[in-house]
């Protein structure tokens, strides 16, 4: 079947289109190039509609085990936002920790066709990818958490050589169905059982010996080596720490020129002046940001009201538990393997530290340089519930409408930031390159993020409105693979999306230590450790894509 | 894999039946018999060895099609007014569909096991907890806090697996690792040390845990009691018992919350882990709850992803709505709320619905008897045996993939939950 949406207008970065009127023809589920001589099956006349590929969020906490830690404890915020069934959708809940049915309805009635899981645990990995699996319609996949594991610091501590890190790398990576790396506070996850209660750059982790520079250096050259498109994904030392922006700037100038990217970078770049000693670091973070190519960051933006935080971090959400909102918090220590922390947290317009939280967020966006090394996420749910981004994209298109917000926070906080003073407005096309093109190329989906001949065909429709909030809440078509999801804000279909991974090369001699490893100390084998592919297919709506490596790796 | 004599042999089989989740065990399969023989223990050879008898569903008590049963399903819970969907016995795939079923039946789901996992559910949404995993445990425990419980009946090989290894990652001997009983004593020499050395034993009875508890937390936390005595026990050895755990490096406090079997246990359950919270001030220590049978801990974590909530949740208005007390399947039988329960047992015949006054559908393990004949009867698969699937452990965070042994032709709960959910 041929099916032609006629006479959008086009924003499709990757390719260099920039609001031209052009046709766009799909064919099995596929962008493919028409001519006037095809028949065609199904018109839909798109004139003056704005036209970009279906969103991908590269960082939203949508499945394993801490956000169902996080599901589970807040049937208080459930109750406020519970949906209930209709012919065509399930039950379920939204709000700060959403079921994950209703997380895929909703990213598909914004407009948006993937999600990226950031923070895997390997021994979890299995339970990421059965939630994943239960998330309709967006494509999923997401990033393997390493860095306070035994297995890496103990081959660190002995410095193994790099071959024998990547190998690692490339192994687990395969066999817990990940497309990209994270470190999550390096090494510190891993110290706080040793009893340490903070870890800096170069701090020693107690038993090993072994610092998070040196645990950075070593997985983002894995990474580069091994050709995995996404850069090594870097939840820093010390978050939400006054005076972290140095540990930033030393992170980002110690990586050496490696790809890296920096996730919620707002909550790594505060400083220590003025009366509440808690500043905005933003301008300094932003000018190395502008100044190191290699460097591409999300922002982590905090919008106000309720919210859950759900991390790996089990140092930083344990020193952190006294804020939490209600008063109730959980810490996991997880299989030598890693840990999560998840404290549910109320962000305050009339608090000096939350609205500067904000307005660090916004200065970020708006003093990074290159949309196509800054991305556009709130770290759902830590920052606030990812269907707050129609309103994030407001804020940054719409000057006046920031400002106003702006004007009724907290003054101490207004007056500590000259955010105020900053005109830049993001344009529809850089709002594409954000979240279509760039969070395409950087999670590494060749096929996705774009309009040109071969793409995925998601798509997005939705009405010019200069009310930028209301225009990115209800598209009036999402096309997933082709089919149209959404017609009129509404769905009206219910599909099943593919995991996207990697499978870099490895040599599969590793194994032999490995099943020693997992044999003599852990409490569950090798084999029954490793995903196979069967799993993610299951019961047979799940699909794995095999998205191709960057040139340069193997090893 | 060797086959000889047409006997199929299986390593790394991990067993759904325990909360551990022990996943080296060795099975020959032969036909229909399976039999444990290498690591089995009690509950697993159990587990495993049950065999197969029935393979028929029944209506009514008659033999009849999977087809048949299906439409007299899907009809009693077209006729019905609340229908409740419990037992729920199953793994991944059985607690999807039967959360799917729910959802279009306007059922309420509740486990078999909900009043021992409500213990520490409350605990979850009112305070939260600080816990750990079986291999945190196994290399770093020092110091093991048992409460009120008798671990060693409910999971055999806890003590060999996550205490006792030979070798742990951090050079600890293991011999150096203490033990205290505080509540119950052990009922066998499972938590005794390769060299012989006994777990201490600190007895009272049940009912006086909640205050034994209380006054263990408040001398963790410093503070002066005037009392002498709490429940039998000396204070001082309370006292030495709150210092020995400030004292550790990694203590860890267990327990199961099915023996923690009194009113109101969940308040205990609650003592317990605010106590680790308050050691963690300054050292470091983690709790360990164990459950995790009859597939609770996965059928929890299934609902709450797809709902929002745990068990006890009802769909009734077309949307989740949980109540852990409403909606607690035992009172609703009890009390005649449910005019039909749709049970799930697949794993031990032993397990059989409640006797009430509801029309009863038993997807149950082949080889399960009954007082009084269900309307339906459907001999289901094993999960781990009829067929592949996954099991969380109790820890919550770890799960494991179940091996499909033989060709029994037993339908899985996940096919004919989705057969009735379209049939209706």
């Amino acid at each position: 079947m041929l099916m032609k949406l006629t006479g959008g207008r086009i924003y499709d970065p990757e390719n260099g289109v920039h609001n031209e009127v052009r046709d766009i023809y799909v064919k099995d589920g596929r962008i493919v190039a028409g001519s006037v001589d095809d028949k065609i099956d199904q018109e839909i006349d798109v004139r003056g509609k704005v036209i970009m590929a279906g969103a991908i969020d590269m960082h939203t906490h949508i499945g394993g085990g801490k956000i169902n830690i996080a599901r589970t404890m807040l049937p208080e915020d459930h109750a406020a936002d519970v949906i209930a069934r209709t012919e065509l959708l399930r039950s379920g809940c939204g709000h700060a920790a959403p079921s994950t049915l209703t997380a895929g309805y909703r990213y598909a009635e914004m407009g948006y066709t993937a999600g990226f899981e950031p923070a895997i645990l390997p021994v979890n990995a299995r339970q990421a990818h059965m939630e994943m699996h239960d998330t309709p319609i967006i494509d999923k996949g997401g990033y393997v958490m390493l860095g306070s594991d035994d297995y890496l610091l103990r081959m660190m501590a002995a410095n193994d050589d790099q071959e024998s890190i990547n190998n690692y790398v490339a192994w687990t990576i395969t066999h817990s169905q990940a497309i990209g790396v994270k470190v999550v506070n390096p090494g510190g996850i891993n110290a706080f059982k040793f009893n340490q209660r903070k870890l800096d750059l170069d701090e020693k982790n107690n038993f090993y010996g072994v610092t998070p520079r040196d645990i950075l250096l070593r997985l983002a050259r894995a990474v580069n080596e091994l050709g995995i498109p996404h850069p090594l994904h870097v939840h820093g030392c010390n978050l939400g720490v006054p005076g972290n922006m140095n540990t930033t700037l030393d992170t980002i100038s110690g990586i050496g020129g490696l790809p890296m990217h920096l996730t919620h970078i707002q909550f790594h770049s505060y400083g220590t002046e003025g009366d509440y000693k808690f500043s905005s670091g933003a301008a300094e973070i932003a000018e190395a940001i502008n100044s190191n190519k290699n460097i591409t960051v999300d922002v982590g933006q905090i919008l106000f009201g309720q919210t859950v935080t759900a991390s790996g971090d089990t140092m930083i959400q344990h020193a952190g538990h006294s804020h939490a909102h209600p008063n109730k918090w959980v810490t996991m220590d997880i299989e030598c393997d890693a840990g999560c922390g998840v404290v549910p947290f109320k962000y305050k317009d009339q608090s000096y530290v939350n609205t500067l939280q904000w307005i660090i967020g916004l200065e970020t966006f708006l003093m990074v340089e290159d949309p196509w090394r800054i991305f556009l996420t709130t770290d759902h749910p830590n920052g606030a519930p990812f269907t707050s981004y129609p309103h994030l994209i407001r804020l940054l298109m719409d000057k006046t409408f920031r400002n106003e917000t702006l004007s009724q926070l907290h003054p101490e906080a207004q007056k500590a930031s000259n955010l105020a003073s900053l005109d830049r407005e993001y344009s529809l096309y850089e709002i594409a390159i954000m979240t279509r093109a760039g969070a395409a190329r950087l999670v590494g989906l060749a096929d996705r993020g774009h309009l040109g001949v071969g793409a995925g065909a998601d798509i997005t429709v939705y009405t010019d409105n200069a009310d930028r909030e209301k225009m990115f809440t209800r598209p009036d078509y999402v096309f997933k693979d082709g089919n149209m999801v959404v017609e009129d804000g509404d769905l009206i279909d219910v599909t099943w999306g593919t995991t996207h991974v990697v499978k870099p090369e490895y040599d599969n001699s590793i194994e032999k230590s490995l099943k020693g490893y997992f044999d003599k100390y852990l409490t569950m084998k090798m084999g029954n450790f490793k995903i196979s592919d069967d799993e993610i297919v299951d019961d047979g709506r799940g699909s794995l894509t095999i998205q191709p490596l960057h040139k340069g790796g193997p090893i | 894999m060797a086959e000889r004599d047409n006997a199929r042999v299986w390593h790394e089989v991990p067993s759904p039946f325990c909360g551990i989740a022990s996943d080296d065990l060795t099975i020959t399969v032969t036909g229909q018999t399976v039999s444990v023989t290498e690591n089995g223990d009690a509950l697993t050879i159990k587990g495993f060895e049950t065999p197969i008898t029935d393979v028929m569903p029944r209506v009514d008590g008659q033999e009849t099609s999977l087809a048949n049963a299906v439409q007299r399903i899907a009809q009693l819970i077209g006729d019905s007014q609340q229908t409740l969907i419990s037992g729920l016995g199953t793994d991944l795939n059985g607690a999807r569909s039967a959360m799917a079923l729910a959802d279009k039946g306007r059922a309420t789901v509740d486990h078999m096991n909900s009043s021992a996992v409500f213990r520490n559910l409350l605990v979850l949404q009112d305070t939260g907890w600080m816990n750990t995993t079986f291999s945190e445990v196994r290399n770093r425990v020092d110091l093991l806090l048992i409460v009120g419980s008798d671990i060693e009946s409910g999971y055999p090989r806890f003590f060999e697996r996550m205490v006792w290894p030979k070798d742990t990652l951090f050079g600890q001997d293991v011999e150096s690792r203490v033990l205290v009983y505080l509540g119950k004593a052990p009922s066998g020499d499972a938590s005794t040390s390769p060299k012989g050395k006994k777990a201490e034993v600190i007895l009272c009875d049940d009912a006086d845990l909640p205050e034994v508890m209380s006054v263990l937390r408040a001398l963790i936390s410093g503070r002066t009691l005037q009392a002498k005595h709490v429940g039998g026990i000396e204070i001082s050895v309370l006292a030495d018992l709150a210092q020995r755990l400030k004292a550790a490096q990694y203590s860890v406090v267990t327990w199961s919350a099915a023996m923690l079997d009194f009113q109101h246990a969940e308040v205990t359950v609650q003592m317990l882990c605010e106590l680790v919270k308050d050691l963690n001030i300054k050292t470091r220590s983690s709790g360990l709850p164990l459950s995790g049978k009859e597939g609770d801990t996965t059928v929890n974590h299934v609902a709450a992803w797809q709902s929002g909530y745990p068990m006890r949740t009802n769909f009734n208005r077309g949307y989740p709505d949980y109540d852990p007390y409403l909606s607690d399947g035992l009172r609703m039988l009890a009390e005649d709320e449910v005019d039909t329960l749709i049970w799930v047992s697949s794993f031990d015949i032993e397990r059989t619905p409640p006797l009430s006054s509801a029309k009863t559908v038993v997807l149950g393990r082949s080889g399960m008897t009954f007082e009084q004949e269900p309307e339906v009867f459907i001999p289901v698969g094993t999960p781990g045996i009829d067929h592949a699937g996954r099991a969380f452990r109790t820890d919550s965070v770890v799960s494991m993939p179940l091996r499909h042994l033989r060709e029994s032709g037993l339908p899985s709960t996940f096919d004919v939950l989705s057969a009735v959910e379209h049939a209706i």
